[in-house]
């Protein structure tokens, strides 16, 4: 049996229990045997090994309720591996993968493939996310029963939407069967068209192919109408417009079981950041114009938006370096998601512990997985961090295979110092 | 005692089962159990429907139904003709009307009739001078059906009242369902749906039923367990997604049949998809499976309501 180890004079915060305090952990065994403001250097088991956190803050790791990992079909991209030291350098210790891999994860075999090989190659956890159609087709339902029973914890096309209202709405009544949320990209696929950035001043002056905001809205009001009538679960994976967010506002109030989450790049970046054509901009959906940014940092701020996810989608140098609109979408975003979304703080928008729920206790509800907060008997899944620590990101230094960040010499403020998994540090500044 | 001078029955049409009572019901079952052992006689002629003109008119395709109508109309004395779409003036652009009142001027004394639209032996009655006899109308009734599922029941069961019955698979679009809810609630049963979400109308519990999504749960110390057909064409991706998943989740297999009562007694329809909603090695059992049992009763509850509804009653 291993000695405990404890995590001494740290900032200790957790959004589930609303707890900030100075305090310590105690682990073992992987798991946390005690903590509070009772774990001090005097008061320690025999034999324990200690270590001062000198106040910095020490959360629960963050669960990442979207992120694409490529394996399988698209290792030239990004590996379980390569992923896992980028979550861990971003004090992320939980990964939602989602199906996007060849081949999709539309059956039950390879769900249990992607689970193996998880085990054996991630620093950290996975969960998975099955396909909600076949193939992600939009044309069939796929298995979502034997889905659930593989383990999947949610179902979704990942950045494509249902387009057909009639297969939606079937997904939508078959999946309560299975109580497991459908997250959804909202947009409406016919007004996306071949549209590569959000309609506006910016898209009209440089001459690209615009996705009128809209296309948001209509989706999220089409897929609330019938929510009302299946009583399904359903998580929009990035809202990023006014509109949609008052309607999702609208949603709420109605006690229908909808949540949504937005990205890093949602609400720290606007439409102004693909001038030059700058394709390590272009996201899926697009950067949205100042206003809808704004509104983005509001529903943060009042709890409309319940999730932060790192929406992680390597892509290669060859598949980035094309004419805008034939670039691929995508950001990385495994390590910035905490240090970008700490603006959100460090600039009085939203306080520290409803900033921390978003990638903690709240995505862990909405996948419902029993991690995201720190308890005693839990595995030892935390995140040491340095709130303050100014550095400027260098997008070549990234763990991750693809070096797509949107983020290339931003400067940010707070950076993770320390990831544990089970107790195990698995990344160390 | 010649038929016409039988007590005649209350009723000139069978056309749901809405409007029956539950005397009604009883005499109809009654009726029925006197005609099986006439069927299984050597000699299965009557001549209760002597000079009688029985007309099956069948806009979908059936062999079972029809056939069963066909021998019942025959083993009573009536004269029996088969109309199928396929070769009526129908496919050469007829209205349903204009083939009504074409039939209609021919005489006939009864009339039994399947379609694919629910409400079109309601339609017909209306238009026609004969009993009409609803042999399948879209997703609406399939009266005759039900009649026969209440006889093979109470033969096994020595009763309705009471039973709790679950009746698993498609609710959506099936008509088989809607008939035995209706003459189940009527005599007194406890009726459950099971089905996925997507095959189970979302208002199911307006029908007087218990709701389950679970074969777990809907079968549990079930008397009755009803397996319903899953069309082929709703078995990939619109309503379910997979045929394995489906049989997976709501195929009746010995696991599953566990949670009902120890002496459950299981029915279907016909035609069975082994291995989609049915375990072979269920629906082989004849100690447990009342399927075969089913198919004998149809014929003799066809016999009886084509005896009641031609006596004569109201309109």
């Amino acid at each position: 049996m291993n000695a405990a180890h404890a995590l001494l004079n740290a900032r200790l915060l957790d959004p589930a229990t609303n707890t900030d305090i100075v305090g310590g952990i105690l682990i073992k065994d992987g798991l946390i045997l005690d903590w509070g403001t009772h774990i001090k250097a005097d008061a320690l088991p025999d034999g324990a090994t200690q270590e001062d956190c000198h106040g910095k803050c020490l959360s629960p790791g963050l669960v990442d309720a979207h992120a694409y990992l490529c394996e399988p079909g698209k290792e030239h991209r990004e590996t379980m591996e390569t992923a896992g030291y980028a979550a861990a350098a971003g004090g992320i210790t939980t990964i939602n993968a989602f199906p996007a891999t060849e081949p999709v994860i539309d059956d039950p075999s390879i769900v249990e493939v992607i689970a193996r090989r998880a085990r054996e190659t991630c620093a950290v956890n996975i969960c998975i996310t099955g396909a909600l159609s076949k193939g992600l087709e939009g044309k069939e339902m796929a298995e979502l029963g034997l889905l659930s029973e593989a383990g999947v914890v949610a179902f979704s096309d990942g950045q494509k939407a249902i387009g057909d209202i009639n297969l939606m709405r079937r997904s939508l009544a078959y999946s309560t069967m299975f109580n497991k949320p459908i997250i959804v990209h909202a947009e409406e696929p016919a007004l996306v068209g071949s549209g590569v950035m959000t309609g506006g001043r910016t898209a009209t002056s440089m001459g690209l192919k615009a996705i009128p905001s809209c296309a948001e809205a209509i989706l999220v009001e089409r897929d609330i109408r019938l929510i009302a009538m299946t009583g399904a679960t359903w998580h929009a994976a990035h809202l990023s417009t006014l509109d949609a967010l008052n309607s999702l506002r609208r949603a709420k109030d109605e006690q229908l079981n909808v949540t949504a989450g937005t990205a890093p790049h949602y609400h720290a970046l606007n439409d102004l950041e693909v001038g030059e054509y700058r394709t390590f901009a272009r996201v899926s959906p697009p950067l949205r114009e100042e206003d809808d940014r704004r509104a983005v940092v509001a529903a943060i701020k009042d709890g409309t938006i319940d999730v932060i996810s790192s929406q992680h989608l390597p892509q290669s140098a060859d598949s980035k370096r094309l004419p805008f609109s034939q670039a691929k979408p995508g950001v990385v975003g495994l390590e910035t998601m905490l240090p970008v979304s700490l603006r959100l703080y460090h600039n009085r928008d939203v306080g520290l512990m409803d900033l921390l729920r978003t990638m903690t206790v709240a995505p862990a509800k909405l996948l419902g997985l029993d991690c995201g907060k720190i308890e005693i008997g839990k595995p030892a899944d935390l995140c040491l961090f340095d709130l303050d620590k100014p550095w400027q990101l260098d997008g070549t230094l990234l763990k991750s295979k693809s070096k797509n960040t949107a983020f290339d010499g931003h400067l940010l403020q707070g950076r993770v110092l320390k990831t544990f998994v089970s107790g195990t540090v698995v990344f160390e500044l | 005692m010649t038929h016409s001078e039988k007590t005649p029955f209350a009723h000139r049409h069978l056309l749901d089962i809405d409007r029956l009572s539950v005397a009604d019901i009883n005499l109809l079952l009654d009726t029925a159990s006197g005609y099986v052992s006439k069927s299984r006689a050597s000699d299965k002629k009557l001549s209760l429907l002597h000079g009688r003109t029985q007309i099956n008119l069948f806009f979908e395709n059936s062999t079972r139904t029809r056939t069963s109508f066909e021998l019942a109309g025959m083993r009573l004395g009536a004269d029996v003709i088969n109309m199928s779409v396929g070769s009526s003036s129908v496919k050469k652009g007829e209205t349903l009307i204009d083939t009504a009142m074409t039939l209609n001027a021919m005489h006939p004394d009864i009339l039994v009739i399947r379609h694919g639209d629910s409400g079109v032996p309601h339609l017909l009655s209306q238009k026609i001078d004969c009993a009409v006899i609803n042999a399948g109308d879209g997703s609406h009734e399939h009266p005759t059906q039900a009649l026969l599922d209440a006889l093979t029941i109470r033969n096994r069961k020595g009763r309705l009242e009471g039973l709790i019955v679950a009746i698993c698979g498609d609710i959506l679009h099936s008509r088989v369902a809607r008939s035995n809810i209706a003459l189940l609630n009527i005599m007194g049963a406890r009726v459950r749906v099971v089905g996925p979400t997507t095959l189970v109308p979302s208002n199911a519990k307006a029908l007087g039923v218990e709701v389950y999504h679970s074969m777990k749960e809907g079968l549990r110390d079930a008397d009755i367990v009803m397996m319903l057909r899953l069309q082929t064409e709703r078995m990939q991706g619109a309503f379910v997604p997979s045929v394995r998943e489906y049989f997976k989740l709501f195929g009746l297999d010995k696991k599953k049949l566990e949670m009902a009562k120890p002496d459950a007694l299981i029915m279907h329809p016909g035609p069975m998809n082994r291995g989609v909603e049915i375990d072979s090695e269920i629906a082989d059992d004849i100690t447990i499976s009342a399927i075969s049992e089913q198919v004998e009763m149809g014929v003799a509850v066809r016999m009886a309501c084509l005896d009641l509804f031609t006596r004569g009653g109201a309109q």
